[in-house]
């Protein structure tokens, strides 16, 4: 039972989205599921909300190394879901001045603007920005010409590199001549881009996409129940 | 000598990175562009456009990428703002609202002639991902029943007559992943012929590429390609040319021509000790 209705529940609404998309009349099906989905993904967040809180009670009730963290985890995650549900520091709608919590939740000089705008922000772009100089370190240590597939790669890496700067058509200026522009490394990193990159990565998805009919058929078959879990 | 760069601390790799970028920085070093086939396919699917013509744009990208997709998207606006075209917002990550308010800050601040519901309006952030897509190409207010001020659609002139977002004569998406540009090529471009162009990630570009010119009608890499986007816009409108907020991708550049350049030094630097320790027997 525990599995059945899982199966005939994701083998019905397989079948459904499928039709929907190939049989004009049955459109309006498609439609439902899709409001179905999305109130699913509401009740999924509520899931994975409780589930973090969860996991990082158990690590700080059991004193386990790095609870700190969790804890600070769970302030975060309990701080900045109680100042968006209640909308603290937001003031009701134009449109609606008598009805609370109207207002939009983003509203410049609120608690959820102010933490967006003061935490947010600073901490993704900051994460982000850390990239430049972890690549910057692994190039140097890592980014060997060991052997001809690497060396290749080097090149073209270096080729990319300089021509997505001015750096690929300042170094040809003046010397190049007309008909050798195409050495340009601007105008190979497009060639590049164009050319493998578009064969190469046109292979790619065709695999996957014939990979996912594969496996969504035997899932709408029944035949994979692996998404339903070990038990 | 060979054994002080093989011990060589990391902390001068950081540190001449820090340098690479900062330098360009606070010195504003902007070099020149040239303008690249690609860009010019974006540029002219918006420009070609008659004026007033609905662009619907969606912003799926949070503040980590902001660095190097917010010049593009404010690039679009201005673009769209100065041809007069019909703009709708929206956002398929939850943190992609607030992007969308920096364009619309934008247009308050640039294009005072511009007015809300008119010329441009918001739909608020709905989570979903590619469903939301499925659904407003065929239903949109099954979906957004109201603006993102509480509006009606139905109350708001030009929402008014959109059923679906079929109606629409352009998609302009800038995309930092999943949900983003692959989402729209699936369900809205290829299936209902909705010309879409797309602003995206260096990392994601090259995904991007082979869905040029049937299922996108052009894609903007990086911020190289947002440059190269400003110097477009810049040529044909000498008022935007003239507004240095609208010059931050070219600005961008410089750090990225000397960060670049490092990158490909300490490559070399490596290679070289590499080799050299190798011939000694070290390696």
């Amino acid at each position: 039972m525990k599995r059945t209705v899982p199966l005939i529940i994701a083998i019905i609404a397989g079948f459904v989205l499928l039709i929907a998309n190939f049989i004009p009349y049955a459109e309006g099906w498609g439609l439902k599921a899709q409001e179905w989905f999305n109130i699913l993904a509401v009740g999924a967040m509520i899931l994975g909300g409780g589930n973090l809180v969860k996991l990082h009670l158990i690590k700080i009730s059991g004193q386990r190394k790095g609870w700190g963290y969790s804890a600070v985890t769970i302030g975060c995650f309990v701080g900045t879901l109680i100042f968006g549900l209640f909308k603290i520091g937001v003031h009701p709608n134009e449109i609606y001045p008598n009805v609370g919590w109207s207002g939009y939740y983003l509203e410049g000089g609120s608690g959820l603007w102010w933490i967006y705008q003061h935490m947010i922000v600073p901490l993704t772009s900051m994460m982000f920005a850390m990239l430049a100089f972890y690549v910057a370190t692994a190039a140097f240590r890592a980014f060997r010409a060991k052997n001809t597939e690497a060396t290749l790669l080097l090149v073209t890496a270096g080729v990319v590199l300089l021509g997505q700067t001015y750096a690929g058509v300042w170094l040809f200026e003046g010397w190049l001549p007309e008909s050798m522009q195409w050495l340009r490394f601007d105008h190979l990193t497009e060639w590049v881009m164009n050319i493998p990159n578009t064969g190469g990565t046109r292979a790619i998805t065709i695999g996957i996409a014939l990979g996912v009919v594969a496996t969504s058929l035997r899932i709408l078959l029944g035949v994979d129940r692996s998404y339903l879990g070990q038990d | 000598m060979l054994k002080i760069l093989q011990n060589i601390d990391r902390r001068w790799v950081f540190l001449s990175m820090l340098l690479a970028v900062a330098i360009p920085v606070l010195a504003k070093t902007v070099f020149p562009v040239n303008i690249s086939p690609q860009t010019m396919m974006v540029f002219n699917a918006i420009e070609d456009l008659p004026e007033g013509s609905r662009i619907l744009l969606s912003y799926d990208f949070d503040p980590a990428s902001q660095g190097e997709l917010l010049p593009m998207a404010q690039a679009f606006t201005r673009h769209c703002s100065i041809k007069g075209h019909k703009q709708y917002y929206m956002a398929l990550w939850p943190l992609g609202p607030p992007m969308v308010d920096l364009s619309i800050d934008t247009i308050e601040s640039e294009y005072p002639n511009l007015v809300y519901g008119e010329d441009y309006m918001k739909f608020d952030y709905k989570t979903g991902g590619e469903a939301v897509i499925r659904m407003i190409t065929q239903d949109l207010r099954g979906m957004f029943e109201l603006d993102s001020k509480g509006v009606s659609l139905d109350e708001i002139p030009m929402t008014k007559n959109i059923k679906n977002i079929q109606d629409m004569d352009l998609i302009i998406n800038v995309s930092a992943g999943d949900p983003g540009t692959k989402q729209w090529v699936q369900f809205a471009a290829t299936p209902f012929g909705i010309t879409t162009v797309s602003g995206c990630t260096g990392v994601q570009a090259p995904q991007m590429y082979p869905y040029i010119p049937e299922q996108l009608a052009g894609v903007l890499g990086a911020i190289k390609a947002a440059a190269e986007y400003e110097a477009a816009i810049d040529e044909v409108y000498p008022s935007i040319a003239s507004n240095p907020k609208a010059q931050e991708a070219k600005r961008r550049m410089g750090p990225q021509l000397v960060a670049h350049s490092l990158m490909i030094g300490l490559i070399i630097l490596g290679n070289i000790i590499f080799f050299v320790s190798r011939k000694r027997g070290l390696a």
